[in-house]
């Protein structure tokens, strides 16, 4: 604090004095907090990045007992047993391996799945755009329905204003708060489907589909993000700036949106930032409820089967969009909210 | 961490042996009560359950498979016939005993990474918070699925995934935790002495942290067990012919067109056990800290328990005044439920350009009052109001929208904390702009523009480019400046200043005062200032109010104020202000006592407690009586000319203060 401040009187000292027109200041790259701290993220990303790689290379290393044996069955013969070993190139040595594995990678080349034969990426690139546009609806949804709710609620009950719908509101929050996913989706399934034959209960086709998956996603969230909201809200309505809007007689809806609501983004979107990362984990159980053609279920299935490319290539999938979704966020993060992001890191 | 929490739970229970006793204040309350029947009830089951049904819960039935439920099987039966209720209840033990070994397994490894940074030290360390950091992000059943795919499928390998992809939230949690505690006096004592850095983990870090890592260890193992139930419904966890909760309903979804209760009595099951567990850990968070209430708020309406409200007299009235208040009273609902009134009863007068001062101490009614003129008082609280005149308008009869625009253009504020009073993520000149665009029909061009000028014409240099930075870029003075200047956009004939430099450094508080003072010549107008701090009221104002228990016990011209003040309390203010000649070898003089608080205002003069000069008359509100132009509300008035021994014999002040009391 004391720094900046003392840095921000003697460049307006100098200003004073020079008399004309203000010259943008010159960017140092080694002073700038900005290029700092994208410096610093991005090389914690990248350093994440080959944490990940690494441990997808040695999952099947780390598997106790014979990883191929256990992929082809007891009933493989000794032969096909020896040549996947060797097609995996589990003969070499284990820096040699890594070292193949990089090079592969590097190449878009994540091999070819133990239990069907076809290649890797050719299933992560038809699958894997149903299962992010999942999530991302579902994040949508979620933020464009918590914020405002958020806001309206902290509004109507600030000051212990109407306690009983604060009472409805936190309990109804509460309880849908810990539901899970998995439970809400097969709830749905109960109520819209089984019961009522509104939705359709398995597959994509249509808008109608997209219905359940995404409320079995995003309810939960909803409810624990317009919480979080409320109480950043709250707690920002007692700040003195908002003593000072309100001396400025703005209509209520400019008082809450353009001086409260800017206020609570930092907490909403670090939130917001686990949420998503939150969702993508979500789809894995969702999308089994739902028989979505993601890649939830072909996870589960590489998993039970001892698939271990597609393992190895899942892994690198769901880890790299949690890693960069969270870079994504802490860069948001620093836009909304300079002042601490920037100097905290 | 320990420390703190026993003093919290000390406050709260206000006895010698507090963990017990709030303990058994906590079992009074609803989330006690609940978080106590729901936890034995679930034991109860997890250990009867499979003696008493385990045997019924196999048995086999094929005249019976697939049943819907019927009164004979409640939940129906599953595909060998068995009976699905009874499963359910058996799985208690199983689904309770896999989750609480994941977060037992996790809290392990949690505990011994998170010990890592201390027994690495700092450099090392460092990074292995940032390797924390960077696992907590990932969703746990993300790293439990990864982690499966290495430990394999099946009961133990999903405890083993569960338990190790929680140790990275328990890890930081611990060296968050110890990292507060390393820092403190006996763990550096400790270090002092030569104890080892595992020594000092074992005996002086863990023990300090125990309290709040059981509490999120308790929080924790509910949402470890929503989190088994996925993993076994996924079909990574438990496997036939082992079955729990999750299993269940993986199994009970296939058949969910045939039998709904298949799939909904083992979700039923994982909520409600959840929510147990997740009722104990919020209790064991209350026990460990957090405030334990019994009693609600309750509120009343504010007009049921009328006081006598103080007096509405002729408080030094002059021609052409700026403001008119009269018996203005602010009443807030108590914590019993009797209204308290801050402020009772204040009457007074602002002429234009004129500047009045109010001084008191804190909670004497100053700042509630100001609000209060300035209609910026919140429900619950309630402002109430003989007369309040305003800039040729009556405030009480303006609609809302014309009160509104006369208030926003007319009347300024300046208060006390700059650093808070500016909207963090705003830029300066967009909030000076504002109010000269909402009420002052100005384009945003023209506001921005007028914004730069005031900004200007309070000292902020460089206002083209101050007006683009944030409120964290200015310092506290030139924040109180932007203040001034928000204040000046329109047409203010009234500047309240409540406390303005009492959050900034000495130098800085003489450029604020005199820019207040240069404004209110340039503008011709009137201000209200208000501070604890008489010097300063007195070298900036024409008249001073002095405030006590939420009335207005003298008003007094400054000239007078200085020759010597006719009530006791003002007299006792001015002794306690410390000059050059103050003897310093006598400690600085007080006035003994408090205030009370506005609960307790009761009824008389309310300084009577603390006055040397109290009678029994003193019992009675005293009526404000006129002297040369000046009113003091008191029984006893002094005489000005005998005044505070400082007037007559300077240097005496502390001494005599100390000696009345």
């Amino acid at each position: 604090m004391s720094r900046r401040g003392t840095a921000s009187e003697g460049s307006t000292a100098i200003v004073a004095v020079k008399v004309g027109p203000v010259r943008p200041r010159r960017v140092n790259l080694r002073v700038n907090p900005w290029i700092r701290f994208a410096v610093r993220r991005s090389a914690r990303l990248v350093v994440s990045l080959w944490v990940l790689v690494t441990f997808a290379a040695f999952i099947i290393h780390l598997v106790p007992g014979d990883p191929v044996r256990k992929a082809l069955g007891i009933n493989a013969s000794a032969d096909v047993v020896a040549s996947t070993r060797h097609d995996l190139g589990l003969d070499q040595s284990v820096p040699a391996q890594y070292w193949d594995y990089l090079g592969h990678l590097i190449h878009g080349d994540l091999g070819r799945s133990l239990s069907s034969g076809l290649p890797v990426d050719e299933t992560i690139s038809e699958l894997l755009p149903n299962t992010i546009l999942l999530a991302l609806i579902a994040f949508g949804v979620t933020i464009l329905v918590a914020v405002p709710l958020g806001l309206i609620m902290a509004v109507l009950t600030q000051n212990g204003r109407r306690r009983p719908l604060e009472l409805a509101y936190t309990t109804v929050s509460i309880v849908l708060g810990s539901i899970p996913e998995f439970l809400l989706g097969v709830a749905l399934v109960y109520l819209l489907g089984v019961r009522t034959h509104l939705l359709p209960v398995a597959g994509q086709q249509g808008v109608a589909s997209y219905v359940m998956p995404v409320l079995a996603l995003s309810l939960g969230a909803i409810v624990g993000i317009s919480r979080i909201v409320r109480v950043e809200i709250l707690s920002v309505l007692e700040r003195d700036y908002m003593r000072t809007a309100r001396l400025k007689r703005l209509p209520g809806w400019k008082l809450y949106v353009r001086h409260a609501l800017p206020n609570a983004l930092t907490a909403t979107a670090t939130i917001a930032g686990l949420l998503l990362g939150g969702l993508i984990a979500g789809t894995v159980l969702v999308e089994t409820i739902f028989a979505w053609p993601g890649l939830g279920q072909v996870f589960v299935t590489a998993i039970t089967s001892y698939d271990f490319t597609m393992v190895q290539a899942l892994v690198l999938v769901y880890g790299g969009l949690v890693l960069v979704i969270n870079f994504l966020v802490d860069l948001l993060l620093a836009v909304v909210d300079p002042q601490t992001t920037i100097r905290e890191s | 961490m320990t420390t703190e929490m026993t003093v919290v739970a000390a406050q709260v229970s206000n006895n010698s042996v507090p963990r017990n006793v709030s303990l058994r204040r906590l079992l009074r309350t609803p989330l006690g009560i609940a978080a106590l029947v729901a936890d034995i009830a679930l034991l109860l089951l997890a250990i009867l359950a499979p003696i008493i049904w385990g045997r019924s819960a196999d048995a086999y039935d094929t005249a019976g498979i697939n049943l819907p439920a019927s009164s004979a099987h409640t939940f129906g039966t599953d595909g060998l016939g068995r009976d699905l209720l009874l499963r359910v209840l058996v799985a208690t033990r199983f689904s309770l005993e896999l989750a609480l070994g994941a977060t037992l397994i996790g809290v392990f490894f949690g505990l011994l990474l998170g010990s890592l940074p201390i027994v690495t030290g700092a450099r090392v360390g460092r990074f292995i918070v940032a390797a924390f950091n960077v696992l907590v992000a990932f969703p746990g059943l993300i790293l439990a699925i990864f982690f499966s795919s290495i430990f394999g499928i099946g009961a133990t390998g999903a405890m083993l995934a569960l338990g190790v992809a929680s140790a990275p939230v328990f890890a930081r949690l611990t060296h968050t935790l110890s990292a507060g505690v390393a820092g403190r006096d006996f763990v550096s004592a400790a270090r002092m002495v030569g104890a080892g850095r595992m020594r000092i983990i074992v005996r002086h870090i863990l023990p300090n942290i125990g309290d709040t890592l059981i509490v999120n260890v308790a929080m924790g193992a509910g949402g470890m067990l929503l989190a088994f139930a996925g993993l076994s419904f996924l079909g990574l966890g438990v496997q036939p012919p082992s079955f729990d909760w999750g299993r269940m309903l993986q199994d009970g979804l296939q058949q969910i067109y045939i039998n709904p209760m298949a799939a909904l009595g083992p979700g039923l099951a994982i909520v409600l056990a959840g929510l147990a567990l997740n009722l104990t850990g919020e209790a064991a968070a209350q026990l460990a800290g957090r405030r334990v209430s019994t009693g609600r708020r309750r509120w009343l309406p504010s007009g049921l328990a009328k006081t006598e409200t103080g007096t509405n007299g002729p408080w030094a009235s002059t021609d052409r005044p700026v403001l008119v208040v009269e018996n203005l009273t602010v009443r807030f609902p108590g914590p019993d439920g009797h209204p308290i009134m801050p402020v009772r009863g204040v009457s007074f007068e602002i002429a234009a350009g004129e500047c009045v001062g109010i001084v008191g101490e804190s909670g004497s009614g100053k700042s509630l009052s100001a609000l209060a003129i300035a209609q910026l008082i919140q429900a619950p609280g309630d402002v109430e109001a003989g007369r309040l005149l305003f800039d040729g308008e009556d405030l009480l009869r303006l609609s809302r929208g014309r009160l509104r625009r006369h208030l926003a253009t007319s009347m300024a504020m300046v208060f006390q904390d700059p650093m808070s009073s500016l909207n963090p993520v705003r830029r300066i000149g967009s909030q000076l702009a504002e109010v000269a665009v909402e009420h002052g029909g100005l384009s945003r061009r023209a506001a921005a523009a007028r914004a730069v000028d005031r900004l200007g014409q309070v000292g902020v240099p460089a206002p083209r480019r101050r007006a683009r930075q944030y409120p964290y870029e200015f310092s506290g003075g030139m924040r109180q400046r932007a203040m001034i200047a928000m204040g000046l956009m329109l047409s203010p004939t009234l500047l309240i200043a409540d406390e303005p430099t009492t959050a900034l450094d000495v130098t800085v508080q003489k450029q604020v005062l005199e820019l207040i003072a240069k404004v209110r010549a340039e503008q011709n107008m009137a201000v209200l200032l208000i501070s604890h701090d008489l010097a300063v009221v007195s070298a900036m104002c024409d008249r001073i109010l002095v405030m006590y228990a939420g009335q207005i016990v003298e008003s007094i011209s400054v000239a007078t104020l200085l020759a010597g003040p006719r009530h006791p309390y003002t007299r006792a203010l001015l002794a306690a202000v410390p000059d050059l000649q103050t003897d310093r070898c006598v400690p600085l003089a007080t006035i003994p006592g408090r205030p009370p608080p506005p609960a307790d205002f009761g009824t008389g003069c309310a300084f009577a407690p603390r006055c040397s000069y109290a009678t029994d008359r003193c019992s009675r509100t005293p009526e404000p009586l006129s002297i040369d132009g000046d009113t003091v509300a008191c029984w006893h008035p002094r005489q000005g000319a005998k005044g505070p021994p400082r007037a007559v014999e300077p240097g005496a002040v502390s001494s005599t203060i100390a000696r009345t009391s």
